[in-house]
């Protein structure tokens, strides 16, 4: 459903970023990108949706090559498209409603947007949504009175709302607790599941990835290192992907962590 | 750990800021330069005390004046001309915030294409290359003695202040939140309204509060140019020495200006 073809990014710096990535995801697979900082994981994904333009290369949705679209044409295809940040990215003056609202926005026009008249249905929607992440009471509390956790669970509703097909998570952890972060995944991939969405999620904790997704693209320097099932990812491939550096105690980690999963 | 144990210790060494300017011989030149100057700037002014001294007097009558201000006997021009200057404030920030809103988007580089940008910019740079006396005289020459001309000159000089300070503004936005607006596929209008004007609404409101100040104080100045306003109330009774009259004046503006201060810090801690 998501097609990748030599997708190149060099920066006006001259830094190569993405070296003619290729990668093709499968109705509802959902995958976790690792690598380095700098390796060009949040660029892959901001490519996608063209918040960065890439250079050269092609980008499939369905049938649709995104990289050639007009301004209008990618509007209405980055509705198919939600959206999920590293520091949530909520507009921290508006209310926890019109944060999951904005979702709505390529959707309806400027005057119902500016006056705030959505749909009966897309408010409908938010408040299911905002019940199914534990946040219906919220609706009217301004965005920068909320945790961290809560945020990342409003920024989700914001990116479901927009009934799309594929998901586009960069770091949504990075700024959570442990235990927040593993409440935070397990949402994002049983919403996944549920609604069969697929999914690409910039992650830097190896264990958490693993635990929680079933195909795993490391990505060094621009180029793809590594593209199979958690479990493949041994020492030599860890080295491969960031570097030398004592492998053992992080996936021992990880099965400790799965005990602990089990355990609960 | 190699450095402690090296010929030169760690321990017991001194440390000191690096100075401002490296090379020691041009620092002690600018600083012997500057006092030079400070020197030879103070030997070439020229007062001429027996002209203070006589001037003294003038001044301490109008410093006593403020004992005994005469808000009466010309109550009804003090009262005239002060509407006149508020109703000047108001129309002319009303006018000039509604026209700055659009330049400052068009002046900030994060939100609009460069031609644009150019444009605006340039609209602003001659804002505030002409003083408010200047476009006042110039205006003046053009509509006549009144308060229409302050209400131009004004509405101009607000388009510059605010406009440039409201852009910075947008400039410095937290570019993610506005990002996610897009990434939604929002269009340009919408993605101003959700992602970018909930950011900089504070700072507008406070920058807006504080020109209707500023505006207020040049309405009184420029009045000494025919602009309308108190300020010509206030040039007629200077004109006549009637510094009791004067005197009512001036309390009159401080009054107002100080409670247009309290009222804008009031309204500037709400909307954080």
């Amino acid at each position: 459903m998501l097609r990748l073809e030599k997708l190149v990014k060099t920066y006006k710096t001259g830094d190569q970023a993405l070296k003619a990535v290729d990668l093709e995801i499968p109705e509802g697979q959902v995958l976790a990108l690792i690598g380095p900082s700098g390796a060009g994981k949040s660029t892959l994904i901001r490519c996608i949706n063209r918040l960065v333009e890439p250079t050269s290369g092609k980008v499939y949705l369905g049938q649709t090559e995104l990289t050639g679209l007009s301004s209008g044409a990618l509007r209405k295809e980055r509705r198919r498209m939600g959206m999920i940040f590293q520091e949530y990215a909520l507009v921290e003056r508006l209310t926890v409603m019109e944060n999951v609202l904005s979702g709505r926005l390529g959707y309806v026009g400027f005057w119902r947007s500016f006056l705030r008249k959505y749909p009966q249905s897309d408010i409908d929607e938010a408040f299911r949504l905002l019940d199914r992440v534990g946040l219906a009471h919220m609706a009217d509390k301004r965005a920068d009175e909320l945790s961290g956790g809560q945020r990342q669970r409003v920024g989700i509703c914001r990116a479901l709302i927009q009934d799309p097909a594929l998901l586009l998570v960069d770091e949504p952890t990075a700024s959570l607790d442990p235990k927040t972060s593993r409440q935070i995944m397990r949402l994002i991939c049983e919403l996944c599941r549920e609604r069969g969405l697929a999914a690409i999620i910039n992650i830097h904790d190896v264990a958490l990835a693993q635990m929680f997704v079933q195909r795993v693209i490391g990505l060094r320097f621009g180029a793809m290192v590594y593209d199979g099932p958690p479990d493949g990812l041994t020492p030599e491939q860890l080295t491969e992907i960031y570097g030398e550096e004592d492998w053992e105690a992080t996936i021992e980690a990880v099965d400790e962590d799965d005990d602990i999963e089990a355990a609960e | 750990m190699s450095a402690a144990d090296g010929s030169a210790p760690l321990i017991g060494k001194r440390w000191k800021k690096p100075p401002f300017v490296q090379r020691t011989w041009l620092r002690w030149l600018l600083i012997l330069g500057f006092g030079a100057y400070l020197v030879a700037a103070f030997m070439t002014i020229d007062v001429n005390w027996s002209r203070v001294y006589e001037g003294l007097e003038r001044g301490k009558q109008f410093v006593l004046a403020f004992t005994n201000p005469d808000f009466t006997s010309r109550s009804s021009d003090i009262w005239e001309g002060m509407v006149e200057s508020i109703v000047m404030t108001i129309t002319s920030s009303v006018v000039g915030i509604a026209i700055s809103i659009p330049i400052a988007l068009g002046a900030a580089r994060n939100v609009a294409p460069l031609p644009i940008y150019l444009i605006c910019r340039g609209i602003i740079a001659i804002s505030r290359a002409l003083q408010e006396i200047i476009v006042a005289i110039l205006l003046v020459a053009i509509f006549g003695f009144g308060p229409l001309a302050g209400f131009f000159t004004l509405s101009f000089a607000t388009i510059g202040f605010l406009s440039k300070l409201l852009a910075e503004d947008i400039e410095s936005m937290d570019k993610v939140q506005a990002e996610a607006i897009k990434a939604s596929g929002a269009k340009w209008t919408q993605w101003i309204n959700y992602g970018v004007q909930p950011q900089v609404m504070p700072r507008l409101i406070g920058l807006s509060m504080y020109r209707i100040d500023i505006n207020f104080r040049e309405s009184a100045i420029l009045g000494l140019v025919g602009a309308g306003g108190i300020g010509a109330t206030l040039n007629t009774a200077f004109d006549r020495y009637e510094y009791d009259t004067a005197a009512a004046i001036l309390i009159t503006i401080i009054v107002i200006v100080m409670a247009l201060e309290y009222l804008s810090g009031i309204i500037r801690a709400r909307v954080q």
